[in-house]
């Protein structure tokens, strides 16, 4: 059954696009930082602002840093960042979801009311205000992109736990006296395993997007940090006179953003077969 | 039909209500007096202990927080949400200036995303698993990914900075406008466009569709009139939703075209721990952002027979 899984995601071209973009960049993160010949935060004042040349790949930023070396160091954080603040944000949104489907009546209540609540807040207004509660800086990004990742998989962990509760093999399982935390451990969260690394992947990206728009704002991980938002940040001020030192960074978001969502959406259908002509 | 809407603008109150405890709530979290945070009256600098007490019991700071609370929310029914620590004035005053400009942004960008989002939607399910298909995928998929600030960028690049065709700064004429609403509004096609085309192939495939290709409408027709009429509840979510993420990602697009919005003005007050303004600000949007979920929740009605008032 795992071999047909894989068969149906290597299956659809793009999702392979995706995914060989999205090992450049890990690998990018993992051993990157050692190929570099310069340093992300070093000033060389001999070569502020010059476009892309042999020595510098994609140019030299207002401080006449390399920024390749800094989209190559960058790549460790923004990653980092996403997959901390995205995986701490699942955990909690499980076991949310979890009590909210599996126990239901007010603790359900309870729940999806907060759930509700913070979906009020639309897109990156509830970064913002994690940000404003906690302040700047890379910690409280993480703690953001983590309160943000909550309520979608919450809600989709609630919804699973709810239609399958009811299913025979919990039934012949509670006659057996098994616990409900061994019940919902052994059998209702390994169903809904696949729907939730869908989820994950996909929220990766939307994690991409929300911590660098942060930084991007002056609210998230600060300068001199190579983060590829923080980046943008200041680049945007020299937009005129060297372009390169934004475009660069902001490919970068792209193409990871872009490329969580296309193997996302692979490993969805490749999951889940029935899905195959949605979206 | 009535009832539902009078129902629906009730169920309101309780989301409104708990939206504004968590606003209320944010500046008793954060460690530190609120009296500071608040009213910018600056502990231990300036302020002698004996006044910093005066003062907190002048403004009601040690009261009941239930109490606290009531007060607050009656001003701010009243339209006052006391003065921002940074510019001085009434925080209503500086929201009602910097929200018409965020709210132009916004709704011209859902409105043009929408648009062009629903008619990429339509062709490529009218041309499921063809070229045209396969292109509004791809088209869409990158406007999905393509952050708004790199393409508010790559716009005030090439057609301000380049060819000198279009103004950058403020939001003084429709000239102005064109580049922040091309921008939200192409980063609103790439959801809207996604949602149109698979909930259009869901309804493609049913029968009364089938029964009216017997009975030999044209396809123009059966997709206009019969399928998307039917497809158009998830999308109208879309279009909710994505408007309620233009309210709050105006910001990233106000900083580029250095736009006195609503976001901005949201972003200055976090930098500089505008406590107040912070509340105001957030609170405003949330509310906006919950009201137009309701409407959309209405339309569902309008648009579909099917969906039950009760």
């Amino acid at each position: 059954m795992k071999s047909s899984v894989a068969k149906r995601f290597f299956k659809r071209k793009v999702s392979i696009i995706g995914l060989v973009i999205l090992l450049t960049f890990f690998a990018m993160a993992l051993i990157g930082p050692y190929l570099c010949p310069y340093d992300p935060l070093e000033q060389n004042r001999a070569v502020i602002s010059q476009g892309p040349s042999l020595e510098h790949l994609f140019g030299t930023d207002y401080l006449g840093r390399d920024c390749f070396t800094r989209i190559v160091y960058g790549a460790r954080v923004s990653l980092m960042i996403s997959f901390t603040g995205v995986l701490s944000g699942c955990l909690i949104g499980v076991i949310l979801g979890v009590f909210a489907g599996y126990f239901g009546g007010w603790v359900d209540v309870v729940i999806s009311r907060m759930m509700d609540v913070m979906l009020a807040f639309p897109g990156l207004l509830l970064a913002i205000v994690i940000v404003a509660i906690l302040g700047n800086g890379t910690q409280n990004t993480i703690v953001a992109i983590a309160v943000f990742a909550v309520p979608s998989i919450a809600r989709m962990v609630r919804g699973v736990v709810i239609s399958n509760k009811d299913a025979q093999y919990i039934g012949a399982a509670k006659v057996m006296g098994e616990s409900d935390l061994r019940i919902v451990f052994t059998h209702i969260i390994p169903n809904s395993v696949s729907q939730i690394i869908v989820n994950v992947t996909l929220n990766l990206g939307t994690a991409i997007l929300t911590s660098s728009s942060l930084s991007f704002l002056g609210l998230g991980v600060q300068p001199p940090s190579p983060e590829w938002g923080a980046m943008l940040n200041k680049a945007k001020d020299v937009l005129s006179r060297n372009p390169w030192e934004a475009f660069f960074p902001a490919l970068a978001i792209t193409l990871v953003v872009m490329s969580f969502s296309l193997v996302g959406d692979g490993l969805r259908d490749a999951l889940d077969p029935k899905l195959k002509n949605v979206s | 039909m009535l009832k539902y809407v009078i129902k629906r603008i009730l169920q309101l109150i309780p989301t409104l209500f708990l939206v504004s405890i968590v606003v209320f709530g944010m500046v008793r979290i954060i460690p530190g007096e609120p009296i500071t945070l608040l009213y910018g009256i600056s502990e231990g600098g300036g302020a002698s202990q004996e006044y910093m007490d005066k003062m907190k019991e002048e403004l009601g700071l040690n009261d009941p927080l239930p109490v606290q609370y009531g007060n607050w929310i009656a001003g701010v029914l009243k339209g006052d949400m006391g003065t921002s620590l940074l510019t001085h004035k009434a925080i209503t005053d500086e929201l009602g200036n910097r929200y018409k400009y965020t709210l132009i942004l916004a709704v011209w960008g859902t409105l043009v995303g929408s648009v062009i989002g629903v008619i990429c939607g339509i062709l490529a399910a009218a041309h499921h698993n063809r070229a045209g298909d396969n292109i509004v995928m791809v088209i869409s998929m990158i406007a999905v990914s393509v952050p708004s600030f790199f393409l508010a960028m790559l716009l005030k690049l090439i057609f301000c900075l380049n060819l000198g065709l279009l103004p950058s700064m403020g939001l003084k004429s429709w000239q102005h406008a064109i580049l922040p609403v091309a921008t939200l509004g192409l980063g609103a096609v790439g959801l809207i466009a996604r949602t149109t085309r698979s909930s259009m192939l869901d309804v493609i495939n049913q029968d009364y569709i089938r029964t009216a290709r017997a009975y030999g409408f044209s396809k123009v027709r059966i997709v206009l009139s019969y399928a998307f009429k039917n497809a158009l509840i998830p999308v109208l979510t879309a279009i909710g939703l994505r408007f309620g993420s233009l309210l709050a990602g105006a910001a990233l697009v106000e900083a580029i075209f250095s736009i006195n919005g609503i976001g901005s003005f949201l972003v200055n007050s976090v930098n500089g721990r505008d406590y107040p303004a912070i509340q105001g600000t957030v609170l405003v949007l949330a509310a906006s952002f919950v009201l137009v979920n309701t409407l959309v929740d209405i339309l569902y009605g309008l648009v579909d027979p099917r969906v039950k008032y009760e």
